[in-house]
């Protein structure tokens, strides 16, 4: 009989700490899949966040290392720098990639440096408790937003696939979702497509990922997919954003 | 003829020590009073093909230098007291996934934005960890351009055997000031350009298992197991790399103890006294961690008092009293507002000290 699905060699055979219903799991397989069908592995190097997917490098089978909490493209242009010909990528919540490294994140895109970066939204800080993320959508409890997001208070959830879009060295940009076996697919080709924007020397790019944390929202993991489809779309509407 | 001397200021010297150790990434963030190494980086690195970046900012610059260590490469960055305080959770990441690198601070006065004036005032931080954690940078204090070159190329041997961060601690007199250079001395030297294999970089994991950098160990006993291997990295340096210059230091009535700016007043103190009949010495430590605190033991022993000059209002003379407790009285001088402290100002203080 033939094999039809199996652990990609990217994955380690190893039990994630991931809550039930969590998007991350899904999206370290699919990177894995992607390397592994791409035949990249012996020439990744991966760079995992401080956030809920830190230990990352502990599911994943091929080089990884740790990063300070946001200065996760710093290192990864350092690493590239050093390595032009590797595959260099990075994995960040919304809270490293958009909050605290807000700046290297602009500024690595702005460079146009030839990395890819696999941006995980859940719209909350996960690792801390389920606090305010900078995409927490308005409205939204959480433990730092008791009674919901407020505009005057708190500012809007932030667009940063929209404002990296307009930089010159951000070549492609799009924004999808794990909530659907159709969104899996979809963002499956799209880290495929930013791994070669990479080996092909052409710039920087991002793909953006609506994932569920049904911890902190509060929901169940069914809830939390028809959340995705009714609430986040309308805020995080998704797409190729820059590269159409 | 090839000229072996050429004429640099410190800033630059210390970019061309790094080159001579084989240094091709740079990373760093303009500011005063290190600017000419920025600059000196930018033209050398684009010479030799390596890699220059002007970075956003000194997190991500240090960042940079983190990943390009990670990947296998001698790598580079400095600033100056300000952007150093930046720097420090970089430098405490490096020390905890066991990374080499080197750093370079030029100090200017502080606290906070202080002045531009040559300083020692980032003594405590320098040698006391500066970023969070359990862990040593090694400090080397050079005195002059000469010794910045040297220390510089030596920093980055130091960093490779031991995996950890080394700071080469100068400040603006030394970054500013030009003097003659012996290039073709300081390139045949071996500390620096000898070459460490690195099987626990991230470079693929072709034919091998997957390597991995990290500093978080969640698992019981993980952390306290890699801080008491630290601990025993740090022992074996306190024991081997120890570095200072001495003069009359075991057959002297008074000390002065002055590192990097300081000690090279103190030199010229040393000299001037001898000349008078005073019996004055000195010790200035090259390596302010690991702390010469044997030799400065040693000399308390015969002698009445030691003079302690600094740029500061006072932090190595915290490693003098560890070092030398009771056994002889300790005085100072430092001047703390970005001032460097005048050769005739010490001297009176010499001579009131010795007939007093
Ligand atoms: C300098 C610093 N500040 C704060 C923290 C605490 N912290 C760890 S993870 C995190 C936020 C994680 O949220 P996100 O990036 O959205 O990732 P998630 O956990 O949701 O996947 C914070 C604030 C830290 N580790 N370091």
């Amino acid at each position: 009989m033939d094999k039809v699905f199996t652990r990609p060699n990217s994955l380690r055979d190893a039990e994630t700490h991931y809550c039930a219903g969590c998007g991350h799991g899904i999206v370290h397989r699919l990177v894995a899949e992607v390397i592994d069908e791409m035949g990249l592995r012996e020439r990744t190097i991966g760079i995992a966040p401080v956030g809920c997917a830190v230990l990352a490098y502990d599911y994943w089978n091929f080089d990884v290392t740790e990063a300070a909490h946001g200065r996760t493209p710093a290192v990864a242009t350092g690493i590239k720098r050093v390595l032009p010909d590797r595959l260099v990528f990075t994995y960040q919540g919304d809270g490293d990639l958009a909050a605290i490294g807000t700046a290297e994140t602009v500024h690595a895109a702005n460079r146009g440096e030839d990395i890819s970066i696999i941006f995980v939204n859940n719209g909350v800080y996960g690792m801390t408790g389920g606090q305010m993320a900078p995409t927490t959508l308005l409205e939204q409890k959480t433990a730092t937003t008791p009674t919901g997001r407020d505009l005057k208070r708190d500012g809007a959830p932030l667009k940063i696939s929209e404002m990296l879009a307009v930089l010159d060295g951000a070549v492609y940009i799009e924004r999808t979702s794990v909530h659907s076996p159709a969104g899996v697919n979809k963002t499956k080709k799209a880290i495929e497509r930013s791994f070669q924007t990479q080996m092909d020397k052409k710039g920087f790019s991002m793909v953006e990922i609506i994932s569920p944390c049904p911890t902190y929202w509060g929901l169940t993991p069914r809830e939390s997919l028809k959340w995705i489809e009714e609430r986040i779309f309308k805020t995080y509407p998704l797409g190729v954003i820059k590269g159409k | 003829m090839k000229r072996d001397r050429i004429l640099m200021c410190g800033n630059e010297a210390c970019g061309e020590g790094a080159v001579i150790a084989g240094c091709r990434f740079y990373a760093g963030y303009p500011i005063t009073p290190q600017n000419e190494l920025t600059a000196y980086m930018a033209k050398r690195m684009l010479e030799l093909g390596g890699t220059f970046i002007q970075a956003e900012s000194e997190l991500a610059a240090i960042n940079m230098v983190f990943g390009a260590s990670v990947a296998g490469a001698r790598a580079m960055t400095s600033s100056s007291s300000p952007g150093i305080s930046l720097k420090q959770e970089g430098i405490s990441y490096i020390a905890g996934c066991g990374l080499p690198a080197v750093i370079v601070n030029v100090m200017r006065g502080g606290p906070g934005l202080g002045n531009i004036a040559p300083s020692q005032a980032d003594y405590f931080q320098a040698t006391r960890g500066g970023g969070h954690g359990d862990y040593r940078t090694i400090v080397l204090a050079p005195a002059s351009v000469q010794e910045v070159v040297e220390l510089t190329r030596d920093a980055f041997g130091l960093a490779d055997e031991y995996r950890m961060p080394v700071m080469v601690l100068s400040d603006g007199m030394l970054g500013q000031m030009m003097e003659p250079v012996d290039l073709v001395a300081a390139n045949k030297a071996e500390v620096g350009k000898r070459s460490v294999e690195k099987p626990w970089a991230l470079t693929g994991c072709k034919d091998r298992e997957p390597n991995m950098i990290r500093s978080l160990l969640l698992k019981s006993g993980a952390l306290e197991d890699w801080n008491n291997e630290l601990q025993a990295r740090y022992k074996t340096i306190e024991e081997k790399e120890v570095r200072y210059e001495a003069l009359h230091e075991d057959e002297s009535d008074l000390i002065i103890i002055g590192y990097g700016t300081c000690g090279r007043i103190a030199k010229s103190c040393v000299e001037r006294a001898r000349d008078e009949g005073l019996s004055v010495g000195m010790i200035r430590p090259i390596t302010l961690w690991p702390f010469p605190k044997d030799i400065v033991r040693k000399a308390a022993e015969k002698a009445k008092a030691i003079l302690v000059v600094e740029m500061s209002s006072g932090q190595m003379i915290e490693d003098v009293q560890l070092a030398i407790g009771e056994r002889c009285k300790i005085e100072f001088y430092g001047r703390p507002g970005g001032a460097v402290p005048e050769e005739d100002v010490i001297f009176e203080k010499i001579r009131t000290l010795v007939s007093g």
